[in-house]
């Protein structure tokens, strides 16, 4: 091959790549406007890694928890991995991810994913996978994950999947095509409006109230990974009033506690230390908290794990003061931005 | 393995590597390797069936080519010591022994076909049978395992012993190069039916690595992705939407579901058929053609000649020229020209042979009263033509007609209309329902649905229509450059941009505006089911 062809096919290799890239890019799915829960994953890797607690779980730890009150009244550093219906096998993987940068004293764990002990759905997967940095510990979750109709190679060249979205595109494709600003706080989705819990339905008979078996290993394998990091993994079941969660399992999960020495806290009992007002303290109903509910909650996780797992004040650290005051005006900002938009809704009826 | 498959696409680039690394003389061996994975990965039990075929149909090749050879020594060494009569009976006697060879291999392969393909057939018109005589006795449905590809690789090993008897080929010394003949893993799925003297001339040879034979190959498989993805497999929702609901979608619903599937099938069957001989190419090997623009006929008799060619040479080789000489029918030749004149006698036989051949196509292309029906259809529509050829040939000669370009246009609008209509026996369920669909056509009334909106109802989105619309202008426009030589022979003499932009914007469009992936109901390669 003279120097001349040679030239040529490395100029035209290197155009299709950047121009499958940046197409790649322009297709991916932004979570813009919608399901921003879909940010979540991959906002984690642009903090600084030196958390005290680290969240696992789905919908019910990134809606329910609010880092900021953990840090504001008791100096504890926390982080939430969250993620639209994360199954275990995510939560674990998620964890050895984590484990990667930092090592938490504690690891909480929504207890309500062991509910699922096979793949769910797709979209789902792609907002708790996708957002992952690529690691051993992304291929095992993808692995784990993928419903009947997923391919591999669709996780790791996202442009196969959202070959089809060029005629859904809009302008928030262009303008988060390499970078946006993040749309949690420190993976806490906050949410101001009211919408009271009424007519809450009660679970449906269940053929089989036995966790899965899959479920069950995945649950073993987080507790050994944390105590082979000398983590405390602490359980919880936040207090979404639904999906319903069933006596029978409750007793699976106290009895696992209190087998392998485990704090679980059910939040679902504890209306009243949490001072928990489902007229007031849910956006959708009872399914998740607004910011008044989640702010009252972690007020009372945070009692819980300074008394139970001794962490320490770190209020006195500068830098990460200097860190968390920016968080909190941007917080406080959000809330403010949210406030007005729901009063503008309220006016105009909507 | 789908051809649309991403493990397809890795196994080929796997095998391209390996391909040109191992030493040329191995390259057929890890060919044969290749394919009966390949065979493998699709089902591990449809490799049985393959290799009895292929064991049987080689032994009894070799068996009736020693007789052949044993005839020419005993006749040679005997040249003086034999009367005339002496060898007509010796060679009579030689070929009887190899005709019953022959119908031993014939018998047990098409008998394989028959069985699995056929009972299930057979056994529902048993039931439909003993239902009408009011017996309340029903025959079960087996649970028979079809192996992917089983009709076209059995009427190739068949072809090939049948040019063994006949002496028109050399039969082949080695089982693995035979069995690589019979599996080939780029024609296994959907053809093409080649002939064993012209695809041995490349499948066994040496080919170093040359990368313009592969980068035509790799060109060649990206159009038949082009076909496939872009417009066969988009095209699809709107065909399933219409032929499964016909209670909902008659009348003018069933000229575009006609339609519909004239486009989809052709871009489906040619599509797979470029990512074969594409992939033949890239590995230094010339597969058959099997399409030369058959929606350019200008009749049903032409479309057939240029619609799926290896299988129609094959019918007209193995099944039409052996009944046509066949004693019964050299008899019934004299009898009819004798009877019904000279003209018309001589028709009586072509005719029954066709009508022989069509049957068989029809029942080759599936178990079902629908397909006989198709077949049976295509032969009497072109007898009728045949027929009218005379009148046919004084209409043109009397207004000029035969060089116009827009009666030329009308030939071809005409022959597209009438092979869609009979390719409404493939769609529906039955042979009533199809009648009766195409009644509707004439009784339902409903024209309107062609510009009123309704045809939105189908599946298909105003985009997928600009998207199918500009797929069928490029197929068209296509098909137009071919007709003065190869078009990727004619964008190779093209200034590098130009062919990096062509070439690219269709990987381009092949990536973007696939239906493939989640979201997608991507389909089978029809004719993997024949």
């Amino acid at each position: 091959m003279n120097k001349k062809r040679m030239a040529r096919a490395v100029c035209s290799a290197i155009f299709v790549i950047v121009t499958l890239y940046l197409l790649q890019r322009l297709l991916v799915p932004k979570y813009a406007s919608d399901v921003v829960e879909g940010n979540l994953i991959a906002e984690y890797y642009e903090e600084e890694k030196n958390h005290d607690v680290i969240f696992i779980g789905d919908c019910e730890v990134y809606e329910n928890f609010s880092p900021k009150v953990l840090w504001e009244k008791y100096g504890i550093n926390s982080y939430i991995r969250g993620s639209a219906q994360q199954l275990i096998w995510q939560s674990y993987y998620l964890l050895e991810d984590t484990l990667r940068y930092e090592k938490p004293e504690v690891v909480i764990f929504n207890v309500l994913a062991l509910k699922y002990d096979e793949p769910q759905k797709e979209a789902y997967n792609r907002m708790s996978l996708e957002g992952m940095r690529w690691s051993v510990s992304k291929v095992k979750a993808i692995l784990a994950s993928m419903t009947e109709d997923e391919h591999f190679l669709d996780y790791v060249f996202p442009i196969l999947r959202y070959h089809s979205r060029w005629n859904e595109l809009g302008e928030e494709d262009l303008e988060y095509l390499f970078r946006r600003e993040p749309v949690s706080h420190n993976g806490y989705y906050m949410r101001v409006d009211v919408k009271p819990a009424e007519n809450v339905p009660e679970g449906r008979i269940l053929a089989d109230y036995q966790f899965g078996e899959n479920a069950c290993g995945y649950l073993d394998k987080m507790t050994e990974l944390c105590r082979e990091n000398d983590i405390q993994l602490v359980l919880v079941k936040a207090p979404s009033l639904y999906p319903y969660w069933y006596e029978e399992w409750e007793e699976q999960v106290e009895a696992y506690a209190a087998e392998h020495k485990l704090l679980y806290i059910n939040f679902l009992e504890l209306t009243e230390e949490t001072g928990l007002d489902f007229s007031q303290d849910t956006y959708d109903g009872g399914l998740h908290l607004n910011l008044t509910g989640a702010e009252k909650i972690t007020d009372y996780l945070g009692k819980v794990l300074t008394e139970e797992c001794a962490l320490s004040d770190r209020r006195g650290e500068a830098e990460l003061s200097r860190a968390w005051e920016e968080k909190i005006s941007a917080y406080e900002q959000e809330i403010a931005e949210q406030k007005k938009m729901v009063e503008q809704q309220e006016i105009s009826g909507q | 393995m789908l051809f649309t498959s991403y493990e397809f696409l890795g196994f080929l680039v796997v095998l391209l590597v390996l391909y040109y690394i191992v030493p040329k003389k191995y390259q057929w061996s890890l060919l044969l390797l290749a394919s009966y994975l390949f065979y493998f990965m699709a089902n591990p039990c449809y490799l049985i069936y393959i290799a009895a075929t292929t064991l049987t149909i080689y032994f009894l090749g070799c068996r009736i080519e020693r007789l052949q050879e044993e005839q020419c020594l005993y006749l040679k060494s005997h040249r003086d010591g034999l009367g005339k009569e002496e060898k007509k009976a010796y060679k009579k006697g030689m070929q009887k022994r190899q005709r019953r060879l022959l119908l031993a291999a014939l018998l047990f392969n098409l008998g394989i076909l028959a069985v699995v393909k056929y009972t299930n057939f057979v056994i529902g018109n048993v039931n439909g049978l003993l239902h009408f005589l009011g017996n309340g006795k029903e025959l079960k449905a087996l649970d028979l395992l079809l192996p992917m590809g089983i009709s076209f690789y059995t009427f190739q090993a068949v072809g090939y012993l049948i040019d063994v008897y006949r002496g028109t080929c050399p039969g082949e010394k080695n089982p693995f190069r035979f069995a690589l003949f019979v599996s080939f893993f780029p024609q296994l799925v959907q053809g093409p039916i080649s002939r064993f003297g012209e695809l041995s001339r490349t499948l066994y040879g040496e080919h170093p690595f040359q990368w313009e034979k592969v980068s035509r190959g790799l060109q060649r498989i990206l159009w038949g992705y082009f076909k496939k993805l872009v417009i066969a497999d988009r095209i699809l929702t709107g065909v399933n939407e219409i032929i499964r609901s016909p209670e909902t979608y008659g009348g003018a619903y069933v000229l575009v579901g006609m339609l519909f599937y004239a486009l989809e099938l052709y871009a489906d069957f040619t599509g797979g058929i470029d990512i074969t001989i594409g992939t033949a190419q890239c590995l230094g090997i010339e597969v058959a053609e099997n399409f030369n623009r058959p929606y350019f006929s200008k009749s049903i008799k032409e479309y057939w000649r240029r619609w799926h060619m290896t299988m129609g040479t094959w019918f007209t080789d193995y099944i039409f020229y052996p009944i046509s000489a066949c004693q019964p029918m050299l008899k019934l030749s004299r009898f009819s020209r004798k009877h019904l004149g000279e003209a018309l006698g001589k028709r009586v036989p072509v005719y029954l042979s066709s009508f022989a051949v069509w049957l068989a196509t029809g029942i080759w292309h599936g178990a079902s009263w629908n397909f006989i029906v198709w077949g049976l259809g295509n032969w009497v529509v072109i007898m009728i033509s045949q027929e009218l050829e005379p009148l046919y040939r004084k209409f043109h000669g009397k207004f000029h007609v035969g060089n116009n370009a827009g009666f030329r246009f009308f030939q071809i609008v005409r022959t597209i209309l009438l092979m869609s209509c009979l390719r409404t026996f493939d769609c529906y369920r039955d042979v009533p329902l199809t009648f009766r669909m195409l009644g509707s056509l004439l009784t339902a009334g409903n024209w309107n649905i062609l510009w009123d909106g309704s045809l939105m109802t189908l599946g298909l989105s105003g985009t997928d229509y600009g998207i199918l619309t500009a797929g069928m202008l490029v197929l068209i426009a296509v098909s137009l450059l071919q007709r003065r030589g190869s078009v990727r022979e004619r964008i190779a003499r093209k200034p590098y941009v130009v062919r990096f932009v062509l070439w690219y914007g269709l990987f381009l469009t092949v990536l973007l505006m696939g239906a493939y992936g989640i979201g997608y109901d991507a389909s089978q390669f029809i004719y993997n089911q024949f």
